[in-house]
C-alpha cells in the first residue's frame, strides 16, 4: 500500500529529527529522574505503613514509578503543539490539501517519535532508579514483549487523544489553557501523578473507566506482570476499544473543522 | 573643535572569537576568528559617519562593543567619554540605537504607549518628553498611527516610529544599522530627509552601518571603511572619491552621428548615434577644459557630467583590500 | 532611595504593559488561569489520594502535609508569577534578541521579569491560598506572635529561594542554551518535594535539600519548628527561623552568577 509506505516515511523523518534534540533529552532524562527519585521516597514511605495495596508491594510501586516517568514522553503526555500551531498560522490549508489522511500523518509523526523515547528517556531514568532502588524487572521475556506490544497501544491512545485536543485549535486558535486542562486531567488518572491501586475505592473503577489508564496504567502493569493470559488479552482489548474510540472521534471533529473551513473560505 | 571629548574613541580595540567547528562525527575544533583587528578612530561631536564594509567585515561587531553589547579582547572603547564595558546603563543613557531588522517597540501595544514607556524606562521628564513626541510626530508624520499596535503597522511606519523610540531622550549619539532596508523610496527619503535635520539642528552624532550606499552619499561627511577586521579607509567622502573615483564622464549628444572623438587622456567607453560617452581623470584635465576641446571640434547639441558612483569607489576599495 | 523607588516604578510600567497585551486575549487568559489552579488540583488530589491510605505519612498528618504543600505551593506560585520568567532568556538569546535588553539603561534582570511578565501564571498561587487557609485552622498550633510571623516570613524566604533557584539555573542558558529543562527538575522537582515531609525521603537527599539546595526551609523546617515535631541532623530548635538569611545569601549568590553570564555573553557574543 502506498500509503502505508507514506506514513512509515513520516515516522521514519520524525525519528531522525528527534535524534538531534540531545541537549534537551539529557535534561529531560534528569528531570523524569529526580522526579522518579522524588514519587518513589513518597511511595515508599506509604508502602512502608500499609504493605500492599492493590496487588501492589512496595517494590512493584517504585517499579511503577520509574517505568513511568520514563514512559512520560514515549506516549507524549506533555501534549503537543506542532499540529496545533499550522492550524494558528493557516498552513494547515496547505496540509488539507494534499492526497493523504490528515489524522493517520500525524499518529505517524507521534508513533516516530516513540521508540526514540523509549531507549533514551525510557531506560537512562530505570538504569538510574535501579542503582538506588530495588527494581522489579518484567518476570519472564514474554511479559516484556507484553509489555512493549501494551505501550505501542498506549502511544496510539494519547496519541489520538492529543489529535483531539489539537483539533480543538480549529475553533479557539490558541488552545494552550485547553491543552493544560485535557493533559492535566489525563496525567493524573493515568497513573502518572500516583498509581491509579492507591485511589480510593470509590475513585478507582471510575479512573479505570477513562481512556487515560490505557495510557500509563495498563501498560506499567503488564511491565510489573500483573496481566497474564486472558486477563492481558482484556487489557489489550480495553486499549485497542479506547484507540477505536479516539481515533474515531478525532475524525469527526475533523471533518467538521475542515467544512468550516470550506465555509469561511479558511 | 570643541573643548568636549569625542562622541566616540577606540583605540586599538580588538575583537577576538573562538569558535567551536565540528570536525568529524565526534572532535570538535577549536577556531580562533580575528572579527576585529587593532582598529582606531575617533568620532567627534556632530559627525555623520559612514562605517561600511562587506558582510562578515567586523562592522556590527565593533558597533556591539560601541553599544556595549559585547567586550573587546583588547584596546580601550569610549561612548560620550565612558566605558560602555564598564558603565552600560550609564552609557545607555547618552545613546539611541536603531537596528534596521529588530524592534525595540513593544509589539502588541500603541506605538503612543512604547514612547510612554521608554519616556520612563530613560527618566525623561515629562514636558520635554510631549515636545519631543510633538516634534517626531510632524518630522516624520506619525500621527495616522501613533494608536495603531506596533505589530499593525508597515515597514515604514515602524522605522519611523523606531527612530522616534530612540532619539526620545535627546541622546547626543545615534548609532543606525540599515535604517533604510527594505523600504520603499519615500519613506527612505523621508528618513534621509529627518537624519539630516537631526545632524543639523541638534549635533548629534551619527554612525550609520549600511549597505546603501545612496544613504552614505546623502548624509555622511565621513566614511570609515572597514573590512576584515581592519579598517582600511577613514576620510571624508569627497577625499576618498577624489583618491579613488578620479574618474567622471562626459557624455556629449553631437548634433550630428560622428567617430568617437581622439582626445588625448580621454577613453571613448560608450557611442550610441550622436551620443558618446568621454571617461576622462579628475587630475588630468577639468570638465571645462575637455568641453572646450570637444566643442573646437565637432557641434554639441547637449552635455551631461557623471561622476563615480560612491558603489564604484567602494567596490574598487573592496577589491584593492581584498588583494 | 529615590532610585529604588524609581526602578520600582519603571517596573510596575513595564508590567502593566504586559497586563493591557495580555488582556487583550481575555479567553485565552481566564482559560490558562483554570488550566493553573487545576494542576494544583490535581497535585493537591495526589496527597488527598495518600491519606486515603494512610491516617499519617512519616509522623505528619493529611492537615500538616496539607500546610507543607500550601507553603511551598505558594511560594512556588508567587516565585512563578514574578520571576520564573527570567528563564525565557535561553529563547532570547536563541532568537537574537536579547541584546535588545543591553541596550536600555536597565538592569537585564529586571528588564526579564518585567517584560515577559505573565499574568496569567496568578493561577498557580489561587488554589494554595485556599487550602494554607484552611490548612491553617486545622494543624495544632498555638498561634503565639512569634508563630503567627513565622508563616509570612517563611513565605517569603520560600518565594526567594524558588526565585533564587530560578535565577541560577536561567544563568546556565548563557553558557549552554539547550539545557533549560534540567532547570525544571530544581524548580517544580523542588515545588513537589517541598509539599511533603523531607522524613520521607533517604538521607542523601534529605541532605542535599537542607545544606545544598536549600529548601527544607521553605516549608520544612519552619512547618517543623511550628508543629514541634523532631528535626533532623540535630539541627537547633527555631532552623526554620533561618529561612531569611538562606534565601538572603541565595540571592546575593544568584545575583552574582547571573552578573557573571551576562558578562559571559558579552564577551562572546552568544
Amino acid at each position: 500500500m502506498k500509503s502505508a509506505r507514506l506514513y512509515l516515511e513520516v515516522g521514519r523523518s520524525t525519528f531522525r529529527r528527534v535524534t538531534t534534540y540531545r541537549a534537551a533529552t539529557l535534561a529531560g532524562v534528569v528531570t523524569n529522574t529526580v522526579f522518579g527519585f522524588i514519587l518513589a521516597y513518597v511511595l515508599l514511605a506509604v508502602f512502608r505503613e500499609r504493605g500492599t495495596v492493590g496487588g501492589f508491594d512496595a517494590t512493584d510501586a517504585v517499579t511503577f514509578v520509574f517505568v513511568t516517568q520514563g514512559m512520560l514522553m514515549v506516549i507524549g503526555i506533555f501534549g503537543n503543539f506542532e499540529m496545533a500551531e499550522r492550524v494558528r498560522t493557516g498552513d494547515v490549508a496547505v496540509d488539507l490539501c494534499r492526497p493523504y489522511d490528515f489524522q493517520a500523518w500525524w499518529l505517524a509523526v507521534h508513533y516516530g517519535k516513540a521508540p526514540f523515547y523509549l531507549l533514551f528517556r525510557g531506560l537512562p531514568p530505570f538504569i538510574v532508579g535501579a542503582l538506588v532502588f530495588h527494581l522489579r524487572l518484567p518476570p519472564d521475556v514474554l511479559t516484556a514483549f507484553a509489555f512493549l506490544g501494551s505501550v505501542a497501544l498506549a502511544v496510539g491512545v494519547a496519541g489520538a487523544y492529543g489529535f483531539i485536543i489539537q483539533s480543538l485549535a480549529f475553533w479557539l486558535l490558541d488552545i494552550r489553557g485547553p491543552s493544560q486542562v485535557g493533559w492535566i486531567v489525563a496525567q493524573f488518572f493515568s497513573g502518572s501523578y500516583l498509581p491509579l491501586v492507591l485511589f480510593p475505592s470509590w475513585l478507582e473503577p471510575m479512573a479505570r473507566a477513562l481512556p487515560f489508564a490505557s495510557m500509563i496504567q495498563l501498560p506499567v502493569e503488564v511491565f510489573l506482570g500483573k496481566h497474564h493470559g486472558a486477563d492481558l488479552l482484556g487489557v489489550y482489548a480495553v486499549q485497542a476499544a479506547w484507540l477505536a474510540a479516539l481515533v474515531a472521534i478525532g475524525r469527526v471533529l475533523l471533518a467538521r473543522a475542515t467544512h468550516r473551513l470550506v465555509i469561511q473560505g479558511g | 573643535m570643541s573643548s568636549h571629548p569625542p562622541a566616540i574613541e577606540l583605540e586599538r580595540v580588538s575583537k577576538t572569537f573562538v569558535v567551536r567547528v565540528r570536525a568529524g562525527r565526534l572532535r570538535r575544533e577549536k577556531r580562533v576568528v580575528r572579527a576585529v583587528e587593532s582598529v582606531s578612530f575617533t568620532v567627534e561631536r556632530g559627525s555623520m559617519v559612514g562605517y561600511i564594509g562587506p558582510n562578515g567585515a567586523g562592522k556590527s561587531t565593533t558597533v556591539k562593543m560601541l553599544i556595549g553589547i559585547l567586550t573587546p579582547s583588547a584596546g580601550v572603547v569610549r561612548v560620550a567619554g565612558l566605558d560602555p564595558s564598564r558603565a552600560r546603563t550609564e552609557v545607555a543613557r547618552h545613546i539611541g540605537v536603531v537596528f534596521g531588522q529588530r524592534t525595540q517597540l513593544w509589539w502588541d501595544l500603541p506605538l503612543r504607549d512604547s514612547f510612554d514607556l521608554l519616556r520612563h524606562i530613560y527618566r525623561v521628564p515629562e514636558t520635554r518628553h510631549t515636545a519631543n513626541v510633538g516634534r517626531f510626530r510632524e518630522l516624520l508624520d506619525l500621527g495616522p498611527f501613533l494608536d495603531t499596535p506596533v505589530r499593525q503597522l508597515s515597514l515604514g511606519q515602524r522605522m519611523r516610529g523606531e527612530l522616534a523610540a530612540a532619539l526620545l531622550h535627546d541622546p547626543e549619539i545615534l548609532f543606525l544599522d540599515e535604517p533604510t532596508i527594505g523600504l520603499d523610496l519615500v519613506s527612505k527619503e523621508a528618513v534621509r530627509a529627518f537624519l539630516h535635520g537631526l545632524n543639523e539642528q541638534r549635533g548629534t552624532t551619527v554612525l550609520l552601518t549600511t549597505h546603501d550606499l545612496v544613504d552614505v552619499e546623502r548624509l555622511c561627511d565621513r566614511l570609515l571603511i572597514i573590512d576584515q577586521g581592519q579598517v582600511i579607509e577613514d576620510g571624508s567622502v569627497s577625499e576618498i572619491k577624489t583618491r579613488y573615483g578620479g574618474e567622471r564622464t562626459l557624455v556629449v549628444d553631437l548634433v550630428e552621428p560622428g567617430p568617437p572623438l581622439n582626445v588625448t587622456g580621454v577613453d571613448v567607453v560608450r557611442v550610441e548615434g550622436p551620443r558618446q560617452w568621454l571617461r576622462f581623470r579628475r587630475d588630468g584635465l577639468t570638465a571645462a577644459e575637455l568641453l572646450a576641446e570637444v566643442t573646437s571640434r565637432v557641434a554639441v547639441r547637449d552635455i551631461a557630467i557623471e561622476e563615480t558612483a560612491i558603489e564604484d569607489v567602494v567596490r574598487r576599495i573592496y577589491a584593492r583590500g581584498r588583494r | 532611595m529615590a532610585d529604588a523607588s524609581q526602578t520600582l516604578g519603571i517596573y510596575r510600567r513595564l508590567v502593566g504593559a504586559r497586563l493591557r497585551s495580555d488582556l487583550q486575549y481575555r479567553t485565552s487568559f481566564v482559560l490558562f488561569l483554570a488550566a493553573q489552579s487545576l494542576v494544583g488540583g490535581a497535585e493537591f488530589a495526589s496527597i488527598a489520594v495518600i491519606f486515603s491510605q494512610l491516617d499519617a505519612l512519616a509522623g505528619w498528618s493529611v492537615a500538616e502535609v496539607a500546610f507543607l504543600y500550601a507553603l511551598s505551593g505558594l511560594a512556588f506560585g508567587i516565585g512563578d508569577l514574578f520571576i520564573s520568567q527570567v528563564e525565557t532568556a535561553s529563547d532570547h538569546i536563541k532568537a537574537g534578541t536579547f541584546d535588545r535588553f543591553l541596550i536600555r539603561p536597565l538592569g537585564t534582570l529586571l528588564q526579564l521579569s518585567a517584560m515577559e511578565f505573565a499574568p496569567r501564571r496568578l493561577g498557580r498561587s489561587l488554589q494554595p491560598i485556599v487550602v494554607l487557609a484552611v490548612a491553617l485552622t486545622q494543624i495544632g498550633v498555638e498561634w503565639t506572635p512569634a508563630h503567627i510571623a513565622l508563616v509570612p516570613v517563611t513565605l517569603a524566604s520560600g518565594v526567594a529561594i524558588f526565585g533564587s533557584i530560578w535565577v541560577l539555573t536561567s544563568s546556565l542558558a548563557f553558557w549552554t542554551v539547550e539545557t533549560q529543562e534540567i532547570a525544571n527538575s530544581f524548580t517544580y522537582g523542588g515545588n513537589t518535594l517541598t509539599s511533603y515531609p523531607i522524613d520521607v525521603f533517604g538521607s542523601v537527599l534529605r541532605r542535599i535539600v537542607i545544606f545544598v539546595v536549600p529548601l527544607a526551609f521553605v516549608s520544612y523546617l519552619p512547618a517543623a519548628d511550628l508543629l514541634d515535631k523532631p528535626v533532623p541532623y540535630g539541627l537547633p530548635r527555631g532552623a526554620g527561623w533561618a529561612g531569611p538569611f538562606v534565601a538572603a545569601a541565595l540571592v546575593l549568590l544568584a545575583r552574582a552568577v547571573w552578573r557573571l553570564a551576562v558578562r559571559h555573553y558579552q564577551s562572546t557574543g552568544s
